[in-house]
């Protein structure tokens, strides 16, 4: 067995376990909040396999949560291996550890990112090195130099004696060759696939109900139950009607945690049924008095004082000292939920030796790791069976539930599938933190601001998540400036910081566009109001701040132009815009709404340009930008969650809501063609992006500014 | 004991009367495609056919069910309809996750069958019941168009 890794291309190859080339790679994390260093020895995540059977696999530990990612990898990969996306197939990597990782390390490797961003290159070279190898193994069975050689879709030939040989047949000679030390990429003028609007790959499966997520599981002996948590965060339970619950026909057992119960049954009706019967009595503990209210008026109180310094030039408090015209305003956004459409679940099977978990996770490693925390098993014992999701906009990075599973499941002899009904999704989950944030800015005579200062109040996700994220000797979150810090515009004096606030009977966690979502509205509806205090038109007063940045202007002037910004509307129509660099990405915005005289709100369009570098498949990113907009005005019309007595008071989609295809409006989405500059991302770019174009468009409808998400709930029709 | 006919073939279900058909075909039936999302009919990815209307299998009972002609996403591509909505699926990459798509599949087969050539308003109304969290409604709505005209 050859194990020859490139250390300059993070790859390794070699004899694949049943034959053929088994090329692995290093994916890096595609943000750098959640990027692991880099590990020695060199850990592959990510696999490519050219069997003899002429089957080219893609073995990924990363997970496909909707947004394509499959496919784009297995055309960054075709395009150098020279095969067609018919001839490849993606995989989540297999329980199976000795197939496929024992060759390079002894344990299934996970980890890192599901984005194109982070495979652009190393899935490219990959696929090179793996043609490069092909290659060889012909020429050496030839005799010939392996430079007279081609390869095309699968075949390489050599022209001047007319012979040719199938990848599979060369594919396990090429397995024990060493891997090219370096290997030169196709410019983007030269490529077949990448850009083209190829199929996806995991489609067929969802249109007829035979892709299985991770609550389709079905093992052999298994039973289904259901649980609830202490509606309090830290309450404890007290007591449950035991002997009603095992009255409901086909409950088998019931588990009683501390601060949870769970009732398990033939099918999840039985534990439904049993887990009302069993009417649990909780003591709320410590945070029985939580209330939004005083959530709130902590954040405010807080946001009095400096907090700690995020960036600072020029001295802005001193530039907007004197100005005529300032804007002082305070912008909230609420805590968020994530619902996914797919409940939270874990099927999980304990025993004495083992434990297998089959689920959808974005992280397969804590996942292992708190199992075998919970169970007293090795993490090599425990393996992790992923799956499709259905949704996870950062809910599936916690393993809170995965942990709840593994004390229930400890109990039990068989399988069980627990299930989260979802009130208990809603109400359990771990939220989008609140944002509590002032923006003081100043404007001189021409209308130029002078000075700008941004001061976020809030809770922190890396100071949980990721301790080692935190910046300023732990005391800053980077995440909670992103996109505050560095905005489209150049301000001669700028002021950002971030006051820390914890709040015991919350967790907060990742949300879709993470620290964008937050900051962007924030900037976006903030340049809007100083655009009006200046009384410039609010694309020009952008305009007049934006540094040299080329790819900003381009944006923010298509976005102009393919809007029709400055024609005529209805009255009571607005248009606003807004402008974001961010994940790499540049997106300028318009959203076209109306009000109407009961102050509802109407989306008619959105536009969308965006630049994000190089494009792998359009079609992917174009449904990305669709549904990140749409999902970011979801939130901004309506998500709130809000707390009173300790308790979440929303529990469903009826008081969650999500837009639906009747509020929905036509989203217009345009890319700038700028294939050499880097990648960059795209699945949460939309996300950010909604909400502050929505806010803008309001007050240019109706004169009234928004400063509090959502929208939607009440705050026009209030007078 | 209760009778049920899914996809036109006959099952014989042991299970309480006020059972919801949904729990019915995916833990007893083990039919997975058909999907819990809320559980009070509010999202509509637990839609199925009763007798050729969509309805919510979360709060639909065996007992009502019974002796009615049931259709869930693993029989709906043998209808002309179905079929043809699932090519347009397909043909304009609506999914994304694709976890509500079972769903957003039969409720459209149904407005299509019962309105062939549907306008926007028609498919506001049969399709606001179905959410999509991933945000696919630009494309539900092109699909549909697409299938009508197919
Ligand atoms: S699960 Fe039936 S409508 Fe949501
Ligand atoms: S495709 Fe994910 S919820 Fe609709």
């Amino acid at each position: 067995m050859t194990h020859m890794p490139s250390r300059r291309l993070f790859l390794q190859a070699g004899l694949a376990a049943g034959g053929g080339l088994l090329i692995g790679l290093r994916l890096p994390g595609h943000n750098r909040a959640l990027a692991a260093p880099e590990v020695e020895p060199f850990a592959p995540n990510a696999f490519i396999r050219v069997a003899p059977d002429e089957t080219i696999t893609l073995i990924m530990s990363h997970t496909e949560v909707g947004q394509g990612v499959y496919t784009s990898a297995c055309m960054l990969i075709a395009e150098e291996l020279e095969v067609g996306l018919d001839q490849i197939t993606a995989e989540h990597a297999p329980p199976n550890n000795a197939l496929y990782a024992d060759p390079f390390l002894g344990e299934q490797a996970t980890g890192g990112s599901t984005s194109t961003r982070a495979g652009w290159k190393p899935l490219r070279q990959a696929g090179a090195a793996a043609r490069i190898m092909l290659v060889q193994a012909a020429a050496e069975k030839w005799h010939v130099d392996p430079a007279t050689c081609t390869a095309e879709h699968g075949v390489v030939h050599h022209t001047p004696s007319g012979r040719s040989l199938s990848y599979g047949k060369l594919a396990s000679a090429a397995g024990l060759l060493p891997v090219p030390k370096d290997v030169t990429l196709k410019p983007a003028s030269a490529f077949k696939l990448i850009g083209t609007p190829a199929k996806r790959i995991d489609t067929p499966a969802k249109v007829n109900g035979s892709l299985r997520f991770g609550i389709d599981v079905q093992v052999p002996g298994m039973k289904i139950g259901t649980v609830a948590a202490s509606p309090v965060l830290g309450g404890k339970l007290i007591s449950i009607d035991e002997a009603a619950a095992r009255a409901i026909l086909g409950v088998r057992d019931v588990v009683k945690l501390d601060n949870a119960v769970a009732v398990i049954g033939d099918h999840m009706w039985a534990a439904i049924c049993g887990l009302k019967a069993a009417a649990p009595k909780w003591d709320d503990g410590p945070n029985a008095g939580l209330s939004s209210a005083s959530i709130v008026q902590s954040l405010a109180a807080a946001s009095d004082a400096d907090g700690v310094e995020a960036h600072a030039s020029g001295n802005a408090k001193a530039a907007i000292a004197s100005v005529t015209k300032r804007l002082d305003a305070v912008y909230q956004l609420p805590f968020l939920s994530h619902a996914p459409m797919e409940p939270i679940n874990t099927t999980l099977h304990v025993r004495p030796d083992g434990a297998d978990v089959w689920l959808g996770t974005q992280v397969p490693p804590r996942t292992q790791a708190v199992v075998a925390r919970i169970t007293g098993l090795r993490p090599d014992q425990v393996t992790v069976h992923n799956h499709y999701m259905g949704g996870a906009f950062g809910r599936r990075l916690d393993v809170d539930s995965v942990e709840q599973a593994a004390r229930i499941a400890k109990n039990l002899a068989y399988p069980v599938k627990l299930i989260w009904s979802r009130e208990e999704d809603i109400q359990h989950d771990f939220y989008r933190p609140y944002y509590y944030d002032k923006v003081s800015a100043g404007l001189d005579v021409n209308g130029k601001i002078v000075g700008w200062l941004h001061r976020t109040t809030c809770s922190s996700v890396m100071a949980r998540w990721l301790p080692a994220g935190m910046q300023k000797g732990g005391k800053l979150d980077p995440d909670t400036v992103e996109c505050a810090v560095e905005t489209p515009y150049e301000f001669p004096a700028q002021l950002n910081q971030f006051v820390q606030v914890e709040n015991p009977g919350v967790i907060v966690a990742w949300w879709r566009g993470v620290g964008p979502t937050h900051n962007v509205f924030v900037v976006e509806s903030a340049m809007d109001e100083l655009a009006a205090l200046a009384g410039v038109d609010p694309i020009e007063f952008r305009r007049r701040h934006l540094g040299k940045d080329p790819r900003a202007r381009a944006v923010l002037d298509l976005v102009a132009e393919k809007s029709g910004w400055g024609q005529p509307l209805p009255k009571g129509t607005g248009r606003g815009v807004g402008l974001q660099i961010a994940f790499g990405s540049w997106l300028a915005t318009v959203v076209e709404a109306s009000v109407s005289e009961r102050g509802e709100i109407l989306l008619h369009n959105v536009y969308v340009v965006a630049d994000v570098g190089p494009v792998v498949n359009p079609d992917t990113l174009a449904a990305q930008l669709e549904g990140g907009m749409i999902f970011g005005l979801s939130m901004a019309m309506y998500s709130e969650i809000t707390h009173f007595k300790g308790r979440v008071e929303q529990s469903n989609f009826h008081d969650y809501r999500a837009l639906r295809i009747n509020e929905a409006p036509k989203v217009h989405v345009h890319i700038v063609n700028n294939p050499n500059a880097p990648i960059g991302g795209v699945g949460e770019a939309g996300t950010a992006a909604a909400s502050a174009p929505l806010a803008n468009a309001i007050f240019a409808a109706t004169g009234r500014r928004l400063r509090r998400i959502p929208f939607a709930t009440g705050q026009l029709s209030q007078a | 004991m209760f009778e049920l006919t899914v996809n036109g073939t006959s099952r014989q279900v042991d299970v309480p009367a006020d059972m919801p058909v949904l729990w019915v075909l995916r833990d007893v039936l083990a039919m997975t495609g058909t999907k819990f999302g809320c559980g009070i009919a509010q999202c509509g990815a637990c839609t199925v056919h009763l007798d050729g209307n969509p309805v919510r299998s979360c709060l639909l009972t065996v007992g009502d069910a019974a002796g009615k002609q049931i259709t869930t996403i693993e029989g709906v591509g043998a209808t002309p309809e179905g079929a043809k909505i699932q090519k347009a699926w397909l043909d304009l990459e609506v999914m994304q996750c694709g976890y509500c798509q079972c769903g957003q599949i039969m409720s459209a087969t149904a407005l299509i069958k019962a309105k062939p050539t549907p306008t926007d308003t028609d498919i506001d109304e049969a399709m606001s019941g179905n959410i999509c969290r991933c945000g696919t409604y630009v494309r539900i709505r092109a699909a549909i168009h697409a299938a009508a005209a197919a």
